[in-house]
């Protein structure tokens, strides 16, 4: 019988003919990234030896500018590191730096058909690029970093049938709340995006769908490949790749089509993610203090540009904080060239610099008590931004942008015509 | 592996930032401890014992990758069954060598205040006082491996790989 397009990698990766739902696979790593993250004090064991420095990636993106002496001192940590093994690809505060799972996608890091880790969860974002990559504990990048290799254990699959095109003001994000909110939980699945739909989407719009799979719990989320997949890639990257398609005859779990032409604007109400899902009409009016839109789901050009539409000769609402993170800083510099950082600033808007910042929780727009706040980042659970009693509903950037304009939750189709 | 010990009831989608929050990554592994479950349960690190257990609903431990079965195990929770323990979670698990099993209804068979049999040799969990007793999913032998060296740390440390505790 086939295979599906994470069992045929996990195959390849792992010298099997073949892999099976439920079976535990040791696979060779392509791409090992460490963040900041595994650098701070309680999280760092000192690393002897490393099994290929080419494969490693080292990015401070959490925590960045370092917002304490804490964090600094794990920056510190994580230079040392690079610098003992030689590590090229660091990106340090400066030209390359930003959240990792947009360097992959800036810099071709996402191979089609290989194997990469980090102990970050939204790591499945890379799986935009046909390439078979999972958020994995701490310990397991570590193992990964020294022996070469780490083991997945196989799921079944849930094929994603997309077709039709978006309307205007409706987003990947509310394809993937439309998803999130039928459908739940995918825990021990994996997910895999197909279907005559994606031929409109770009790689940014398709990377939000990949990175919010871990929002579903899914294993590992994978595209199906096509030109605009590998013609981003072989920009980006010198590396021989095969692209790898699931087999005629693949066996999924269920196939389920999302028709995109029928999809309308939604948010995720507070404290959880799926099964939340409502049209924005049903959280309209809600009052905001704060306005985001930024993180690995919804950083990119893209989204900039899309809230820089929605925003364009407008101002921001008295009493509203609206916080725009660029995913990285070639995102923002091609922002600013684009105009989008400008309309953006105008309208009151304040530009943070590309790291998780608040969407973690962490710095640069954490929540006070009892505050609300609408976002387009990756997750909306109890307390993660900020104070346990702070609200954080999750939307499309069009939505935060409206909702940042008349101060309360607005649907983007009131300014985008 | 086999414990015996008080029911901590959890119910669906405990996700990782309620158990290790933002707020306490700056703090020692020790200090963090207060942070658990603050935003659900408040006052409950101060009720739990060492050596209890915790019976979770579906997809436990969803979200982020950070370091929250470490925490668990570091309070002293001697074990988590639950429906279904989400896949990251689970490598944490394996990774921190705190024994963890899915089991299918389990939350039907347990008060919270029960008190529970798990046996991970044989894959079974029963509640002491009512007898009743449901199989659970057994930790793959090649994961047990892991779990049984004390975590990916310890194997580390042990071949040399990483240097020991600071």
């Amino acid at each position: 019988m086939g295979m599906t397009i994470a069992e045929k990698i996990l195959a390849q990766k792992g010298a099997r003919d073949g892999v099976r739902p439920g079976d535990i696979v040791t696979v060779e790593v392509d791409t090992v990234i460490l963040f900041d993250n595994n650098f701070m004090p309680a999280n760092w064991r000192d690393i002897l030896k490393v099994r290929d420095p080419k494969r490693i990636v080292v990015v401070l993106d959490h925590r960045v500018p370092a917002p304490n002496q804490m964090a600094a001192a794990a920056h510190v940590t994580a230079r040392k590191f690079a610098a003992k093994f030689g590590i090229e690809r660091l990106h340090d505060v400066g030209y390359d730096q930003g959240i990792s799972h947009q360097l992959v996608a800036d810099l071709g890091y996402g191979i089609p058909g290989t194997v990469l880790v980090c102990s970050d969860s939204h790591t499945c974002s890379a799986g935009v690029f046909n390439c078979l990559a999972r958020g994995v504990g701490g310990p397991d990048v570590f193992y990964a970093a020294i022996k070469g290799e780490t083991w997945f254990r196989c799921g079944e699959t849930i094929r994603y049938q997309l077709t039709g095109r978006l309307p205007r003001a409706v987003t990947t994000k509310d394809a993937f709340l439309q998803i999130a909110g039928r459908y739940g939980a995918h825990a021990t699945q994996n997910v895999e995006y197909g279907g005559p739909g994606i031929a409109s989407l770009s790689i940014n719009a398709r990377k939000t769908l990949t990175t919010m799979s871990a929002e579903l719990s899914a294993e590992f989320a994978t595209f199906e490949p096509d030109a605009v997949l590998t013609d981003w890639v072989r920009q980006r990257s010198t590396r021989e790749f095969e692209p790898v398609y699931p087999d005629g005859d693949a066996s999924y779990l269920a196939v389920r089509e999302v028709d995109l032409s029928r999809l309308e604007p939604l948010v995720a109400f507070p404290d959880t993610v799926v099964q939340n899902s409502k049209p924005v009409k049903e959280a309209a009016g809600t009052r905001i203090d704060q306005a985001y839109i930024g993180s690995c789901a919804n950083g990119t050009l893209d989204d900039l540009e899309l809230a820089a539409q929605v925003v364009t000769g407008r101002r921001v609402a008295p009493g509203v904080r609206f916080i725009v993170t660029p995913a990285s800083q070639l995102v923002y510099r091609e922002a600013i060239r684009s105009g989008a950082i400008g309309t953006l600033a105008e309208a009151g808007a304040m530009i943070a610099p590309p790291t998780c910042g608040a969407c973690g929780g962490g710095h640069m727009g954490v929540m006070g008590p009892d505050e609300t706040c609408i976002t387009a980042t990756t997750r909306n659970f109890k307390g993660r931004m900020g104070d346990p009693s702070s609200r954080v509903y999750m939307g499309s950037p069009a939505t935060v942008a409206a909702s940042a304009l008349t101060g309360c939750i607005t649907d983007p189709r009131e300014f985008l015509n | 592996m086999r414990f015996e010990a008080r029911v901590w009831k959890f119910g669906d989608n405990i996700n990782t930032d309620l158990i290790l929050p933002n707020a306490a990554f700056y703090l020692t592994p020790q200090e963090q401890l207060r942070y658990i479950f603050r935003a659900n349960r408040p006052g409950w690190v101060d009720l739990v014992q060492p050596g209890d257990i915790l019976v979770g609903g579906k997809n436990f431990g969803m979200g982020s990758s950070r370091p929250a079965a470490r925490n668990l195990k570091n309070l002293g929770i001697a074990c988590l069954v639950a429906e279904s323990i989400n896949g990251l979670f689970y490598r944490n698990c394996v990774n921190f060598a705190f024994p963890a099993m899915e089991c299918s209804g389990v939350e039907g068979i347990f008060d919270e205040g029960d008190t529970a049999d798990v046996d991970f040799d044989l894959g079974m969990v029963t509640n002491i006082g009512t007898g009743a007793s449901l199989p659970a999913r057994r930790i793959p032998r090649e994961l047990l491996a892991i779990v049984e060296a004390g975590g990916i740390f310890d194997l580390l440390e042990k071949e040399g790989s990483i240097a020991g505790k600071a």
